[in-house]
């Protein structure tokens, strides 16, 4: 195996560990998709998970969000043993996450959308909502401020109020990451935020994950295939190639991984 | 103005108020359609069972009762006191949720991601499994439900409305249940619209509808909110059967109604809350007027078929139905 370090020491200095994965293989029937995978994230870093198609890398990601739960491993969440959960469990943790194919409910505004994803922030009870005046009036005001503050962070305050089916491809993989904010996330999960996207959409994408970064100091777990984004993007990259780990570091360490180069970054690499 | 006309406006009248029934039944069909995309075939039964269990706790019937006599021999029919009507319906409720969390648990959370024949086939299944335990825990017989709600023409508004017409016009004649049903379902209907809306479990409620993958990665139990549609549903379906019993008594044939529903669905949409109401009201409407005015040439019983053929020529011109949402997909 590659003789890199687990963590550089430079690319996240005494930060403390958010997620711990520790010797994770999942199958699905015969077929091993995760073999054997360990890496930790921490606290307020981006992240990256790249490989070639079929490299495990979306069911890393599911393994995180809890959709899937792998036969062998741990998965520590702040120093704790998580055990297997549901994924609205995960999510109540403080776990978000966007899909590779987009899944925002279509037949809802976009306000509305950006809504759901404060639903874990939502105490008050049926009746007290009944009501309405005091308690409920009040928390629903202090979260639709969030989401504002959210919507123009993200500059879709022009189209709020649109049903999210009309929209682009583009300003759809917004709404779903305005979505996973509103949750005000521990831990931020993007499965391929640039897929299908234009070169401008992507910059425009990139800064919105590094100014989330920045201003909430979110933590950030992203699946990428451009690699010249992901190496811009990323305080430190898990490579991954046949379900294996084949190479964990900073940019610059896994670009110079032999076995990365064989793998995946031949042809790309200059 | 001629009486003929007054007549007809009459005529209409009614139809609207039957047309509010016909509402509230399609109202349930609604609700688990939209959230779960199963239909319920079993929401005409649910609300004869809701009325049977009203109906029983109010007179104090022992459940069960000709079942445990047959076993043991005993002789038990009621408990010998009645239970007030609104105590009753609180406990008609219980026993609704409860009847969801069991439908749900036992049946549809094994049969999520199934097609939608396999749950509508699953719903048949219930509707006869639910008749019989109606059947069985309250008896066969037909019961008289009275609730307090006001009966008989309403004589106010027959007076009131006396000087429109001639000599030969004595005002509108309206019952006031058809009344107490309207104003009712219109209470319904503004709190379900509020509650989807702008409460918390509304929200995640359309949003399950929506997308279920979604649903889960912002921290919704998919479980909890088909529990939850199911109870809204089968409340509706207990106002629904209050109105419909008190009407003409709780009767096997109750169940029958819901059949009446699916015309009212077709042109009001399957997943709209406002389009089960306008629906309901142009079937109720559009029955009642055709009687009157085509009716009488052509040999009467216009009712039995006239909503059917609306809803078949409707489907023609616009399959989604009024309010059904159209799918928007881009290509």
């Amino acid at each position: 195996m590659s003789a890199l370090p687990a963590a550089g020491p430079e690319a996240a200095p005494s930060r403390p560990v958010l997620m711990e994965l520790k010797n994770i293989t999942l199958r699905f029937g015969g077929v091993e998709a995760i073999k054997d995978i360990s890496f930790d994230i921490r606290e307020g870093e981006i992240r990256a998970i790249i490989g070639p198609n079929g490299a495990g890398k979306s069911s890393m990601l599911n393994v995180i969000s809890g959709f899937y739960h792998p036969q062998e491993g741990e998965v520590w969440f702040r120093g704790r043993r998580r055990p297997a959960m549901k994924p609205y469990q995960v999510a109540r943790l403080g776990i978000a996450r966007t899909f590779q194919n987009i899944a925002l409910f279509d037949g809802m505004s976009v306000l509305d959308n950006v809504m759901t994803g404060r639903i874990t922030h939502m105490k008050r009870g049926i009746f007290a909502q009944g009501v309405w005046k005091g308690p409920a009036e009040r928390e629903e005001v202090a979260n639709r401020e969030a989401v504002e503050r959210i919507i123009d962070f993200l500059e879709i305050q022009r189209i709020r109020k649109t049903p999210v089916g009309r929209l682009p491809y583009g300003l759809k993989k917004r709404v779903e990451l305005a979505r996973a904010l509103a949750a005000e996330p521990k831990l931020l999960l993007l499965d391929e935020p640039m897929a299908g996207m234009n070169v401008e959409e992507k910059e425009d994408m990139s800064r919105f994950i590094l100014d989330v970064n920045d201003e909430f100091g979110t933590t950030i777990a992203l699946i990428e295939h451009d690699m010249g984004v992901v190496m811009d993007l990323s305080d430190r990259v898990v490579v991954m190639d046949y379900g294996r780990k084949i190479g964990d570091g900073t940019p610059a360490e896994v670009r110079a991984n032999p076995e990365v180069i064989d793998a995946y970054l031949g042809v790309a690499h200059d | 103005m001629s009486a003929d006309f007054l007549y007809g406006v009459e005529v209409v009248l009614n139809g609207l108020m039957a047309g509010v029934l016909y509402a509230l039944v399609a109202l349930g069909f609604v609700l688990i359609y939209k959230a779960s995309g199963i239909f319920n075939y079993a929401q005409g039964v649910m609300a004869l069972f809701a009325a049977l269990t009203l109906v029983g706790i109010m007179d104090g019937q022992v459940p069960f009762g000709h079942l445990i006599n047959a076993i043991f021999g005993t002789d038990l029919h009621g408990f010998g006191w009645t239970v007030p009507a609104f105590a009753a319906i609180l406990l008609t409720i219980l026993v609704m949720i409860l009847f969801a969390w069991c439908v749900h648990t036992f049946v549809f959370r094994h049969l999520v991601g199934q097609p939608p024949i396999i749950l509508f086939m699953a719903t048949i299944g219930l509707a006869y499994f639910l008749e019989g335990v109606g059947d069985l825990m309250w008896g066969s017989d037909i019961k008289t439900l009275d609730v307090g709600l006001p009966q008989g023409a309403s004589l106010w508004i027959e007076d009131s409305t006396a000087f429109l017409g001639g000599d030969g016009f004595y005002g509108f004649f309206i019952d006031r249940l058809d009344v107490a049903a309207t104003l009712v379902a219109a209470v319904l209907v503004a709190a379900l619209v509020l509650f989807s809306q702008y409460t918390k479990q509304g929200r995640a409620m359309r949003a399950v509808a929506d997308d279920h993958q979604a649903a889960l990665s912002v921290g919704i139990s998919l479980n909890f909110i088909w529990w939850l549609v199911w109870s809204l549903a089968g409340f509706v379906a207990l106002v629904a059967g209050i109105m419909w019993g008190a009407k003409s008594g709780v009767q096997f044939s109750l169940s029958l109604i819901a059949l009446k529903a699916l015309p009212v669905l077709m042109l009001g949409g399957f997943t709209s809350i406002p389009g089960a109401i306008v629906g309901g009201l142009i079937i109720g409407v559009g029955e009642q007027l055709f009687e009157y005015l085509v009716g009488p040439s052509i040999g009467g019983a216009t009712e039995n078929w006239f909503a059917y053929v609306l809803a078949l020529a409707f489907l023609v011109v616009r399959p989604q139905g009024l309010f059904g949402e159209r799918i928007i997909e881009r290509v």
